[in-house]
């Protein structure tokens, strides 16, 4: 098993470094001028100029540029906007709601998705097997921003029910509703992989076993066959805490949330350089560090991995 | 679908058996899994459905004006906002353009975006996959990390940084270049994820017995590649293509409605729901007739895609 | 030997409904076991062994299997009118059975351990202690060696033989009277065969268990079995004594299985086979089942369904002509 970590912890790396400098040399290598439409109307001064170059290594390769940034980024300075403010304080100010987004998304599609998918998968073909299946394919069809907008305007401007706009420091209450947004994509498909995984394993020696020992069914139902059923869920549900946690853009501009992905859409039209880096730095590395728990979640969860 | 990635998570396909003809039968025919998956696709409903959809999708975007007699640039400011009626079908948006001929025009640069950023998708997942599996170790290693590091990309994100790096606002590309970025963004993002499923299906694949022996034989490596690989990755990418396809689509009107994807002079289903965005209060038919030409064109090929993957299973049969 | 009827199977159908039609699977099936009593099932696949012992244990999928006639009598009960709740208790408790996959048939996710004690704990109410105590003894009765730390481990980490062992020690926990092996070494290698046989024998003399051994190795069965009971397409067509059997089989399927092994003293010759396939069990012909492939078939064997004929001595055949292949031989 510290093998298993180990090797796993040594894939990261490089792809840590890759992702970032990637996105550092899309930001600060293409051609083109840095400061166009930074100083209004008007072009920057060189005083200016000299001194942004300097504070952000313009004139060093890009290279340089990027370690020079890693460096100081894991000595706490993320640097600053053109504007002389904070990116870290603007990333701690906005990853919070972010993040509470995110984990209600999360809680919402496990549990009706779980739910939905045992329910069917247990019973097999009937009314409420198709009703799933049809409503799911449905939410895996429409586009996020859709449903976003959809439920905004019914639940919002006409039924009253919430909030079109979500409040500054926005409460969980009123994450709710585009948390399920948020999560009605992934929730469908953890309905469809938990309906077919007990489907499958429904049929499984080890449960003709469980029931052969004289086990009683709920026994077999929710020991044996959801143990092994729930593997492949649950690393799912892993992998999307750590997309979620990415920054749900889109959402985040249809409710209006403060979150990092308003911060991120911003920094991006804005050309604010250190604001974009900085947040991707951020996000790939809860990626990436969420993939890692994911995958020692995957083996504790199955001895087979475990010994291998 | 704003997370294509995911398209290629839930795929059960049994590779290993999906190129293996069935030879049990002596009296009649071999009966192969393409030939059995064709029989029960085609009494599948669903797949009847989705495949008319598609097709008349296709119909659209490559023949618009048998659809509608207008031009997509058509407009008429004094019926700006109007419902449908007998002459409008889908009424007009703000700016007295008649959604339903936006709608049919905007049909093609949709089904081309998708349809390139699939074919894009596949071929640069499908080489560096089957590359990566069939030699394996160090280039192996070296070509899965490279996928991570791409994979690690939010989608949405990744699109954004891309596509304005290339465009900074206020540059007005032609309508080419647009197109050829969008698609190249979305590729770039997504052939992580077709590279591991041609990259398993190869390892899968590699171990069979008959692969074995060919290489016993002595076979060329081109040989193997395209005779014995190839067909037995053929299954989970088709089906992954089916529903990328969808998927694409979706993103390619999500990036529109952020306003880095496609844009005006060009029409697309995502340009109009971008437009419509600030409308809705008062012109709701600008916005749902556009959203509900994409969600049932990605139902359609959602729909498709699974039963290709029911029919080609042959756990199923 | 006046020892206590345990199962008696009576006159069972089983089909199976599918969607290319209903398949007679069992088609009149009766057999008898006696306490401390070894008696073999042999047949080929698709004979209907697996699927008679799976209905006297009650885990059929059922859709779509159904029950259509017959009785399935434990110590006088007909266990097919049970409760389900009775039939729970009776499985594992007094009818067990063994698997042929162990691999498949143990849950990957959990210790050995976890899986014997659960049934100590549940079924009978045992501490933890106890159950660890008990589950580390039945690992030492079918012989895995290190059982202490055996227990805490998981199925893929034990080798095909040990494997078995254990799940013959998980079957064992509850102190059943009846113990139905379904083909229980076809996946292992000769040597671990023998050894398997060997202690499933061991333990049934110990506990005086009646033991059912499916199985379509002939070979298996000489070592082991005290009666036989061969199957085919959903029939009995012969019960006998095990020496009898061997010595002078008394329907033509027996014979030409026997006829079929390989022998060393016939050395260069060609190995004898059944012509023909067993036949569509969608749609079941009158007459015997295996008269197609039959060298002693008659007419009468295309429309007669031959009962079972007794020979003497508790010795049935279902053959028209079960006394001349019987003597033909001797």
């Amino acid at each position: 098993m510290p093998q298993y970590i180990l090797r796993r912890l040594l894939q990261l790396i490089p792809v840590f470094f890759g992702t970032t400098f990637l996105i550092y040399a899309l930001v600060w290598a293409v051609p083109g001028d840095p400061f166009a439409g930074k100083c209004g109307q008007v072009a920057c001064p060189p005083a200016y100029i000299e001194m942004m170059t300097a504070k952000f290594n313009l004139d060093d390769s890009i290279f340089v540029q990027y370690f020079k940034y890693l460096g100081n980024l894991f000595t706490g300075d993320w640097g600053e906007t053109f504007n002389g403010v904070s990116v870290g304080e603007l990333i701690g100010n906005a990853y919070p709601v972010t993040v509470r987004l995110a984990l209600i998304a999360v809680a919402i599609e496990a549990i009706i998705g779980l739910s939905a998918g045992v329910l069917t998968g247990l019973r097999g073909k009937g009314f409420l097997d198709n009703l799933v299946l049809m409503s799911t394919t449905f939410l895996i069809s429409i586009p996020v921003f859709v449903t976003a907008i959809v439920l905004q305007i019914v639940l919002g401007s006409e039924l009253g029910i919430i909030d079109a706009s979500v409040s500054e420091d926005a409460t969980i209450g009123e994450l709710i509703v585009p948390g399920i947004a948020l999560g009605s994509l992934s929730m469908a498909y953890i309905a469809r992989l938990t309906r077919t995984s007990i489907a499958e394993n429904r049929h499984a020696d080890y449960v003709r076993t469980a029931v052969a020992k004289g086990q009683p069914r709920s026994r077999v139902v929710g020991v044996h066959l959801l143990r092994n059923s729930v593997i492949p869920v649950l690393t799912f549900i892993g992998t999307d805490i750590g997309a979620l946690m990415g920054g749900a853009i889109v959402t985040e501009g249809v409710f209006n949330i403060n979150g990092i992905g308003g911060l991120i859409f911003r920094g991006i039209q804005n050309r604010e350089g250190a604001t974009v880096t900085g947040v991707v730095v951020l996000l790939v590395m809860v990626y990436l560090l969420v993939s890692l728990i994911v995958d020692l979640l995957y083996a504790v969860l199955d001895p087979r991995i475990r010994y291998d | 679908m704003t997370d294509p990635n995911v398209a290629g998570g839930v795929s059960s396909v049994d590779v290993a058996s999906a190129g293996v003809a069935d030879d049990s039968a002596v009296a009649h025919k071999p009966r192969s899994l393409g030939g059995d998956a064709w029989r029960m696709l085609r009494k599948r409903p669903s797949f009847i459905i989705s495949a008319v959809i598609i097709a008349l999708v296709v119909l659209i975007a490559i023949a618009p004006d048998l659809f509608s007699s207008r031009p997509a640039g058509f407009s008429d400011l004094l019926h700006a906002n109007e419902g449908p009626s007998a002459d409008a079908w889908f009424g007009y948006d703000n700016q007295g353009y008649d959604v339903y001929a936006r709608t049919i025009h905007g049909a093609r640069a949709s089904l081309l975006v998708g349809v390139f950023a699939t074919i894009l998708t596949i071929l640069i997942g499908s080489v560096v996959g089957i590359v990566a599996g069939y030699y394996g170790r160090l280039v192996d290693s070296l070509f899965s990390r490279v996928g991570d590091i791409f994979a690690a990309l939010p989608f949405v994100l990744g699109a954004i940084v891309i596509l304005t790096t290339f465009n900074a606002p206020g540059s007005n590309p032609g309508v080419v270049t647009i197109i050829v970025q969008v698609v190249v963004s979305i590729a770039a993002l997504s052939w992580p994820v077709a590279m591991r499923i041609m990259r398993s299906a190869t390892l899968v694949a590699k171990q069979l017995d008959y692969v074995k022996a060919a290489r016993g034989l002595g076979a060329s490596t081109p040989r193997i590649v395209f005779r014995h690989l190839l067909p037995n990755t053929v299954a989970p990418v088709l089906v992954y293509g089916t529903i990328a396809l969808g998927a694409f689509i979706g993103a390619e009107a999500t990036l529109a409605y952020l306003g880095v994807g496609v844009r005006p002079p060009v029409v697309s289903w995502g340009v109009m729901i971008s437009d419509a965005r600030d409308y809705f209060r008062v012109n709701p038919h600008m916005l749902l007739f556009p959203a509900g030409f994409v969600t049932i064109t990605v139902l359609a090929f959602v729909m498709l895609g699974d039963g290709i993957r029911d029919a080609l299973d042959p756990k199923a049969r | 030997m006046t020892d206590e009827l345990l199962l008696e199977v009576e006159d069972l159908h089983v089909e199976f409904r599918t969607s290319d039609g209903v398949a007679t699977v069992l088609n009149g099936v009766d057999y008898s076991v006696h306490a401390g009593e070894t008696l073999a099932v042999l047949g080929e696949s698709g004979s209907g062994k697996s699927v008679t012992a799976q209905t006297v244990m009650g885990i059929l999928d059922s859709p779509p299997a159904v029950v259509t006639g017959g009785a399935v009598r434990y110590r006088g009960e007909n266990l097919l009118t049970a409760t389900e709740e009775r039939r729970r208790e009776v499985r594992g408790g007094e009818i067990a059975m063994i698997f042929q996959d162990a691999l498949s048939a143990l849950n990957p996710v959990f210790t050995v351990g976890f899986q014997i004690e659960e049934q100590l704990r549940v079924r009978l109410g045992m501490s933890k202690k106890d159950a660890r105590k008990r589950a580390i003894e039945l690992l030492d009765i079918v012989r895995i060696p290190a059982a202490a730390r055996r227990v805490r481990e998981y199925p893929h980490q034990f080798s095909g033989g040990m494997r078995q062992r254990a799940m013959i020690a998980m079957s064992l926990a509850l102190d059943p009277d009846l113990l139905i092996a379904d083909e229980p070494t076809t996946a292992l290698d000769v040597t671990v065969q023998a050894q398997i046989m060997d202690l499933l024998a061991e333990i049934q003399a110990e506990r005086r268990m009646g033991l059912i051994l499916i199985t379509h190795d002939l070979a298996v069965v000489a070592e082991v079995a005290d009666r036989i009971a061969v199957m085919y397409a959903g029939r009995i067509v012969e019960q006998a004594d095990v020496t009898e059997l061997f010595r002078s089989p008394g329907h033509p399927y027996t014979e030409a299985l026997m006829a079929s092994l390989p022998r060393l003293d016939l050395k260069g010759q060609t190995l004898e086979t059944i012509k023909g396939l067993p036949p569509s069990l969608l749609n079941v012909p009158p007459g015997c089942p295996f008269h197609p492939r039959c060298p002693r078939a008659e007419s009468r064997c295309e429309t007669e369904r031959p009962a079972l004929h007794s020979l003497g001595f508790g010795r049935v055949s279902a053959c028209h002509f079960a006394d001349e292949v019987v003597s033909g031989r001797v």
